[in-house]
């Protein structure tokens, strides 16, 4: 076996991860750990400073209720999140975050995130939940705060460039997680009296449109790699959600986001004719009432009336930008200087709209010589995302917390401690926990510190550190090293290390998964379409591919961090097919549609899709669980 | 690539502790040759065009090329960023030039306060996180008994 040195830390709160989750985990548990006399570690497999999915910056926080100026009420963020999702959510988690958001937004903009106020010194809105910012240095703050809250006492600590496989058990309890630095040759052990899981969703699970370099500009960044859901699974903790994955509606290829041009610039999209779907299609909503005759229309719904215009060949599909930057600049037409200004304001907004966030559509348009107050741009739907935090759905099952609870749902959705899964002592939070979808950045963070502070509050009343075999701390490090092992034995048995007929290597491993989830899960080769017999076409190819996992190869610590990624997101795709088999019906046609099951099924199907991997057995147990009101369901006219 | 060295600028960090790059990257792809003490970008499909690379090389050495699969060649987005602010040049195919500056933060660095100076004392077992509810410009954090 590889000779790594194994590491262990001993930590009361254990938070895995680096992004807005954790980060909001790290500030919250800080805190009440501090007052308590507990320790909290943090495990991050990038630099905090630029990890997750906001690394790169953002330019709006897509969650903000605005309470406190009665803007909006915490039922009304629940009703526009069960809307979207279909009807699917917990309204008593969603409340939690909704309750909670704003407190989280006002901190960003006290540790230094410039939010775009109007001359009266108010929030400037981009839509009903969303506010501008200028986010370029969006979690270069949030992180500054964070570790600021972890370093302020020197018995806790943060780990960079650690990557974390698994977790590690004391019976049914989670005590911690093992994994290795991908700088030196160690081998880590955490073990924590709680755990904290906030490792993202899942990229690349599905194969993307670009496939040559291109593959790395995904729309969510490469580096979630599905550790939360293989990590929650694996310990054993009941998952929910599995088969919502999100499908994002993006400028072509780059993947510049849309939401500015809907709902600030207030865009039009039109098809090759001219038409535009949204209207045209209109008629078709009725078929996914209730859910298709709300406003706003839910993102999936919009999403399947557009690929209905592709699927007829009325492509390409154009943001008519021109047209909505024109429109807002004629309002100012009668003054020529106003106008002039308001054109150079609306050019800077629209072009900080991708430089903040996504780069490279600023290349392409520059590339493209496209000026977007000239010119329109193609808009297409990407490939499927798992992500919980967003439109998506995908993560862990956890308890909510208890004076959210009616006497209905309280035997259902409480158990204890909020934001713990059905694990015990195993926390989740951002894209690991499931079914309170909508939360995006600054919801994630609020679910973070929501999280960390229940997380230290078990700490405390399960105050002794869990017992981990020493056997069971062996075997999982030499099957955690084996590619590297497998490498080394079998790399001068031919001349090129890439070819080699005793090992598979991590990119050809991805690809292969890629490959089966496309054409038979509902990729975009299958116009995201499947049905039972693909689906358990699936399952047999899946099976195929876990078992030559066994013969994943690693010639250093860079392949042994992406061996492991690709298996976490093999255990994502299983559990995305299980659920979509398991669901009898098609619910969210623009994410993915049952050919064989083409309608929704209110009277059966109106459930959460549950499913649990049994670690002792190796078998996955699939069920249903109600979905129960916390707030009533005034709206009933307008559902 | 899409992010590539310059090896006129590049001097691998030699004063620091660490090569910026290595360092920052949130996919593990910048990498220090230790032969020639440059850095290159070890896998240009698994690179996001984030610019964290970009934005903390202290000699301007790493820059972004298009994703080659699918963007014309000739164009570039060029960041300067300081403590408080970020300017983009942004060159055409064509070759127009535009420019934007944006602000980035309106601290100074290293100052983000935890609390954001919100104080209240709370308790482990209620609905209040530790600066509610006075972050949230409320009386009382919500519960369903209004």
């Amino acid at each position: 076996m590889a000779n790594f040195e194994t590491v262990t830390v001993e930590t009361d709160v254990l938070i895995l991860g680096g992004g807005m989750a954790a980060c909001g985990a790290a500030v919250e548990a800080a805190y009440w750990a501090n007052k308590n006399g507990l320790k909290v570690t943090l495990v991050d497999k990038a630099a905090v400073d630029r990890s997750g999915a906001v690394a790169m910056g953002l330019s709006a926080i897509n969650q903000y209720v605005g309470l406190k100026d009665g803007a909006n009420t915490v039922k009304d963020y629940v009703d526009y999140v069960r809307n979207d999702l279909m009807g699917i959510t917990r309204e008593d988690l969603v409340a939690d975050i909704a309750r909670h958001v704003d407190s989280t937004v006002h901190l960003f903009e006290k540790w230094g995130l410039p939010i775009w106020t109007d001359e009266n010194g108010k929030y400037v809105h981009e839509g009903r939940w969303q506010l501008m910012i200028n986010g370029e240095s969006y979690k270069v703050v949030v992180a500054e705060a964070a570790k600021n809250a972890l370093l302020a006492n020197p018995k806790n600590q943060i780990f960079e460039r650690v990557f974390i496989v698994g977790p590690i058990m004391d019976g049914e309890r989670c005590a911690g997680a093992v994994g290795f630095s991908v700088r030196e040759e160690k081998f880590y052990v955490f073990k924590a009296k709680a755990t904290l899981v906030a490792m993202g969703g899942a990229v690349h699970v599905f194969k993307p449109r670009s496939s040559g370099e291109g593959m790395g500009r995904a729309w969510y960044p490469p580096w979630n790699s599905g550790s939360s859901a293989y990590f929650t699974i694996k310990a054993g903790a009941e998952m929910t959600c599995q088969e919502v994955r999100f499908i994002p509606v993006r400028f072509k290829d780059a993947y510049g986001p849309v939401g500015a041009w809907f709902l600030l610039f207030k865009s039009r999209a039109t098809n090759a004719m001219g038409g535009n779907y949204m209207v045209e299609r209109v008629d078709e909503l009725q078929k996914w009432a209730p859910y298709g005759r709300v406003k706003p229309i839910p993102a999936n719904l919009r999403n399947y009336l557009g690929m209905l215009d592709i699927m007829e060949g009325k492509g390409p599909i154009y943001m008519r930008t021109e047209e909505a930057i024109q429109k807002i600049a004629d309002t100012y037409k009668d003054d020529p200087k106003a106008y002039k200004k308001k054109m150079k304001d609306l050019e800077s907004e629209a072009w900080e709209d991708f430089l903040d966030m996504t780069i490279s559509q600023a290349i392409l348009w520059a590339a493209s010589n496209v000026q977007p107050e000239e010119k329109s741009s193609e808009i297409a739907a990407a490939e499927p995302y798992f992500i919980g935090s967003h439109s998506g759905a995908s993560g862990a099952w956890v308890s909510g917390p208890e004076d959210l609870q009616t006497d209905e749902t309280k035997p259902v959705y409480f158990w204890g401690y909020s934001y713990m899964s059905t694990v015990p002592g195993l926390f989740c939070a951002g894209d690991a926990s499931g079914a309170s979808s909508h939360k995006f950045s600054s919801g994630s963070h609020a679910e973070g510190r929501l999280a960390g502070k229940s997380a230290v509050k078990y700490a405390l009343e399960h105050n002794t550190m869990p017992n981990v075999d020493a056997a069971a701390i062996e075997a999982l490090k030499a099957e955690i090293l084996k590619p590297l092992d497998v490498y080394a034995k079998y790399k001068n048995a031919t001349t090129d290390p890439d070819i080699n007929p005793n090992y598979i290597k991590p990119r050809m491993f991805m690809f292969r998964l890629q490959k089966i989830m496309d054409e038979y899960a509902g990729g975009i080769t299958a116009q995201f379409t499947t049905n039972e017999s693909m689906l358990n076409r699936a399952l047999e190819l899946l099976a195929l591919l876990k078992e030559d996992a066994q013969n994943l190869a690693a010639s250093d610590l860079h392949e042994l961090m992406r061996a492991w990624e690709n298996v976490h997101r093999m255990w994502q795709a299983e559990a995305h097919v299980r659920t979509i088999l398991f669901r009898q019906e098609t619910r969210w046609p623009g994410y993915y549609f049952r050919a064989d099951k083409p309608k929704l099924d209110q009277e059966n199907w109106c459930v959460f899709a549950n499913c649990k991997y049994d670690p002792a057995t190796g078998k996955w147990e699939m069920m249903q669980r109600p979905v129960l009101r916390v707030f009533p369901e005034a709206e009933k006219a307008t559902v | 690539m899409p992010s590539y060295v310059n090896p006129e600028k590049c001097d691998g960090c030699k004063a620091l502790d660490k090569t910026a790059c290595q360092h920052i990257c949130p996919n593990d792809l910048m990498v220090l040759d230790k032969t020639t003490m440059k850095a290159y970008n070890r896998d240009a499909s698994m690179c996001w065009e984030c610019y964290n690379c970009v934005k903390i090389c202290p000699t301007q050495a790493v820059e972004v090329r298009g994703y080659a699969d699918f963007v014309p060649m000739g164009a570039s987005a060029t960041p300067m960023r300081s403590s408080d602010s970020i300017m983009w040049t942004v060159k055409f195919r064509n070759g127009m030039i535009k420019r934007f500056k944006f602000p980035i933060r309106t601290t100074a660095e290293g100052t983000a306060e935890p609390s954001g100076g919100f104080t209240d004392p709370g308790s482990l077992n209620g609905p209040e996180l530790s600066t509610e509810p006075a972050s949230l410009g409320l009386p009382k954090v919500f519960t369903l008994k209004g």
